[in-house]
């Protein structure tokens, strides 16, 4: 059984072993301008040697913060109040800097989130590694080749070679082996690893991962594993502790808190994990999870149509090589799909593999090299200006980033409004009432339109774009990663409010996305692309059920937390 | 990077007759005859008067005034001065004069710069970066006018800690206080700018899985932030060389400093046009070539930027 809001007090329980980290009731506050904020009330954390244990929480639940306490990396403002963080017997709540420096690397290694971000873009790989070699005393003599040595045992291929590149030559997923050859260069006893790979592609994900996992059980290394993403959790740690709002609320062996969640958060994280109900609605329809996705997935009988007619679309980008020469690299090749009106078609497929350029080329905001797109009858490539600008009336996107794509300066009323004043829609008090009334729509109080996007959470703001996207009253919704960017439990309510809007407005969407998981939840027809090319296209329930391409086979397997028996 | 500079190189020709021919154009169009003003406003016989514009090529159209300027300066001939001096020569006296001062003025604010903005920027909010701010706000309003002046009356007069004015050959001990007038300005902008840049850095991704691997701080800071942080102090640093060069005209003036800047002012006062375009020329030249430096420097701070 779980154990509901009692940290699992191993400690007098076996002898010959201790507890490798141990924290009891953390307090972590941060001083911000506007008085302090309590990041982590109650952090408790038992981890043993060479045992894995995820961390598992939404932002803001204090996971990260947690875990880096350990590491004495609490950003400037961050403070430990309160508790014990003890290590391998020593207690380094408060520790001297000369002694939480002598512990990180070579006893607690780090390896972080973005693998963007996170290596100096300055200096070369090889140099990045070898100085934590050097700051922890294992440089030894030919440190070239233990350079090589650590960066290939993270499963760089030629490593030698690659030690000398910089970051911006390494794709993604090797950033994130070089950061994990980093965190592993010292043989610490404890990894924390920080959602390491949450900015990566499922497959790389799960290669990356099955990685970490043989490296940390050879060298026996405990691993701290930070995720918001239960399923991932589950399939990789043998211990799971679920934080919300800054306190743990429940902790116990992982597939045990996935089969009988005690707490009511856990409860909702896990009928909302997209990547265990898309499993579950076939094994166990009378889960928790089943209202959820009935609600998503309403079945659309009268499919009209085709209202979004792609036909032999190919985008052919010059990629400059120094002075008169230029390489062609396709990003779109020869692609063709249609929409019915009123239906969801989800564009999946990895980073790469063009379907945001087709997206683009949808919305009229790139020209395509070659191949027509129809929408509703009218053959929309080499429109005039003005024919467009009626499209684009018809034609709306969502984009990923809600913190990107709301201007900061614009409140939220003018935020909406826009669109209906370029328009020329109505007069001020006209927009106004609808501006109110799209705030309804997406449930939100009408008093926001006098509020700054930087003052809403990235739900809030996502319905926001939403509600932006609706002012015009748009019969297709393109739809790009627009839930990506988001915790579960707002993801699974955004997806909500996307369908019931569907249903309520009869939308049409075109759902660009990464995560196979939410299509299953959303889409009624699935293209699957991979290098500009659709593998795949037919409907949700053949892909997932039947998969035709060896590609869509791989992504569905490498969906964290499908091949977990419930 | 070869194909690079050599490109750069390759663009300063259309550059360099663009701006002499501009700054031709310019001279030719200022009101005023030179002429006149060489004879000091007194009367001139008008024979003796043509007889200085043929020799000048002042009569001819402002085209073949152009024309007979490059061809020659193909065979190295800058023309002469009214006094009759070679216009090269008078340019080699003062073009060390203002490196000297230049370079002296860039080493105060590079040096003092830097490291007041690091330690600003790393402790930000403390009694130490607030000092700093304050300072370099004050410098940067006063005109440098006033600054020059005021120094020069206080250290140079009061305490008499160094020479008041620049003793002719200009010594290097003599230029330290125009040099100190010439940096302040810039200093105190390098040191906003460091310090800005400081901050930035200093919370980064890779600063803290620097310190995750068990770097020491002062490694973490020297390696890590400082390098990044450098990369827009060194592009404002080269864009300064270049006006550090050509625009001390109001140091040079305070400070009596033989320089380009004096000579500058007073052939433009002359409509001396021979000397303006070739003063200019060579400060074209020396823009571009600080430009090119700092272009080469940035790749070499940030690998990311491809010189192509």
């Amino acid at each position: 059984m779980s154990q509901l809001l009692k940290g699992p007090s191993v400690n007098g329980s076996s002898d010959e072993e201790r507890p490798l980290l141990e924290i009891r009731d953390l307090a972590i506050t941060f001083s911000t301008p506007e008085g302090p904020v309590h990041a982590v009330r109650n952090g408790r954390l038992t981890v043993m040697p060479g045992e894995t244990v995820a961390i598992v929480g939404e932002s803001g639940s204090g996971k990260s913060t947690t875990a880096l306490a350990a590491i004495g990396l609490l950003p400037g403002n961050g403070k430990v109040t309160g508790g014990q963080i003890i290590f391998d017997g020593e207690d380094i709540t408060h520790p001297t800097e000369a002694r939480i420096v002598a512990l990180r690397g070579s006893s607690i290694g780090m390896v972080p989130q973005d693998p963007m971000s996170n290596l100096n873009p300055v200096w070369k790989i090889g140099f990045q590694v070898k100085e934590t070699l050097k700051a922890n005393g294992l440089a030894g003599n030919n440190s070239k080749e233990r350079v090589a040595q650590v960066l290939a045992d993270a499963g760089l291929p030629n490593a030698a070679a690659r030690a000398g590149q910089y970051p911006h030559e390494f794709s993604g997923g090797m950033r994130q082996r070089a950061l994990i050859a980093i965190g592993l260069a010292c043989r610490p006893r404890l990894l924390i690893a920080d959602e390491p790979t949450s900015a990566l592609d499922v497959t790389v994900q799960q290669q990356i991962l099955d990685h970490l996992d043989t490296m940390t059980s050879e060298l026996g290394t405990a691993v701290v594993l930070i995720t918001h993403d239960l399923g991932l959790a589950a399939e990789r740690a043998e211990k799971i502790v679920v934080m919300y709002k800054g306190q743990v609320v429940e902790s116990g062996p992982a597939l045990e808190i996935l089969r009988n969640p005690v707490h009511p958060y856990t409860q909702r994280l896990v009928a909302a994990a997209p990547s265990l109900a898309s499993k579950r609605l076939q094994s166990q329809p009378t889960e928790v999870a089943e209202d959820i996705n009935a609600v998503v997935r309403t079945e659309h009988v009268v499919a009209g149509d085709d209202i979004l007619q792609v036909k032999d679309l190919t985008k052919v980008f010059k990629i400059r090589r120094g002075l008169g020469r230029s390489d062609d690299f396709t990003a779109v090749d020869n692609v063709s799909f249609s929409v019915k009106r009123g239906t969801t078609t989800a564009i999946v497929g990895e980073s790469g593999s063009g379907k945001s350029t087709v997206a683009q080329m949808v919305l009229n905001l790139l020209k395509p090299t070659s191949g027509s797109i129809t929408f509703d009858g009218q053959v929309m490539t080499n429109r005039s200006e003005n024919q467009l600008f009626k499209f684009r009336r018809r034609v709306q996107p969502i984009f990923q980033d809600p913190y990107g794509s709301l201007d900061p300066m614009y409140s939220i009323y003018r935020t909406i409004e826009e669109p209906l004043r370029i328009h020329g829609i109505g007069d001020a008090k006209t927009r106004q009432t609808r501006v109110k009334e799209l705030l309804e729509h997406v449930a939100m109080p009408s008093s926001t339109m006098h509020r700054f996007p930087n003052e809403l959470s990235g739900g809030q703001r996502q319905r926001i774009a939403i509600a932006r996207a609706l002012a015009l009253n748009p019969e297709v919704i393109i739809c790009d990663e627009a839930v990506s960017a988001l915790d579960v439990l707002v993801q699974a309510q955004i997806l909500n409010l996307l369908s019931s809007l569907q249903e309520e407005l009869n939308l049409t969407y075109l759902f660009i996305t990464h995560d196979l998981a939410v299509v299953r939840q959303i889409a009624d027809d699935v293209c699957v692309m991979e290098h500009g090319r659709i593998v795949e296209h037919s409907t949700t329930d053949e892909v997932f059920n039947n998969p035709q391409s060896e590609y869509t086979k791989n992504l569905l397997r490498a969906i964290p937390g499908a091949t977990l028996m419930l | 990077m070869i194909t690079f500079t050599l490109k750069r190189i390759l663009q300063l020709i259309p550059v360099f007759f663009g701006a002499t021919l501009l700054v031709y154009f310019l001279v030719f169009a200022t009101p005023g005859d030179p002429i006149a003003a060489l004879s000091g406003g007194k009367p001139m016989s008008p024979a003796v008067a043509d007889a200085l514009r043929a020799q000048y090529n002042l009569d001819q159209p402002f085209w073949v005034q152009y024309f007979l300027y490059l061809k020659n300066l193909v065979s190295f001939d800058l023309g002469q001065t009214f006094s009759g001096q070679q216009v090269s020569d008078v340019i080699a006296r003062a073009m060390p004069v203002t490196a000297r001062l230049a370079v002296m003025a860039l080493a105060i604010e590079a040096i003092f710069g830097v490291v007041f903005g690091v330690f600003a920027g790393l402790k930000k909010g403390k009694l130490f970066d607030s000092t700093v701010l304050v300072a370099s706000l004050l410098v940067i309003a006063v005109p440098t006018f006033v600054l020059g002046f005021v120094l020069q009356f206080v250290v140079g007069v009061k305490l008499s800690w160094a020479k008041p004015t620049v003793s002719s050959g200009a010594p290097w001990g003599d230029l330290i206080l125009p040099a100190v007038v010439l940096g302040l300005v810039s200093l105190a902008y390098v040191i906003r700018l460091t310090r800005t840049s400081i901050m930035e850095n200093k919370s980064a991704d890779y600063v803290r899985t620097a310190t995750a691997k068990g770097l020491s701080r002062r490694r973490v800071v020297v390696v890590h932030i400082l390098r990044n942080s450098l990369i827009p102090v060194v592009t404002f640093l080269g864009a300064d060389l270049g006006s550090l060069m050509g625009g001390a005209i109001v140091t040079e003036g305070i400070f009596n400093v033989p320089g380009i800047g004096n000579l500058l002012y007073q052939a433009i006062l002359k409509g001396e046009s021979a000397t303006v375009v070739a003063v200019v020329s060579v400060l074209v030249l020396v823009f571009v070539i600080a430009n090119l430096v700092v272009d080469l420097l940035y790749a070499w701070l940030d690998p990311r930027i491809r010189l192509v």
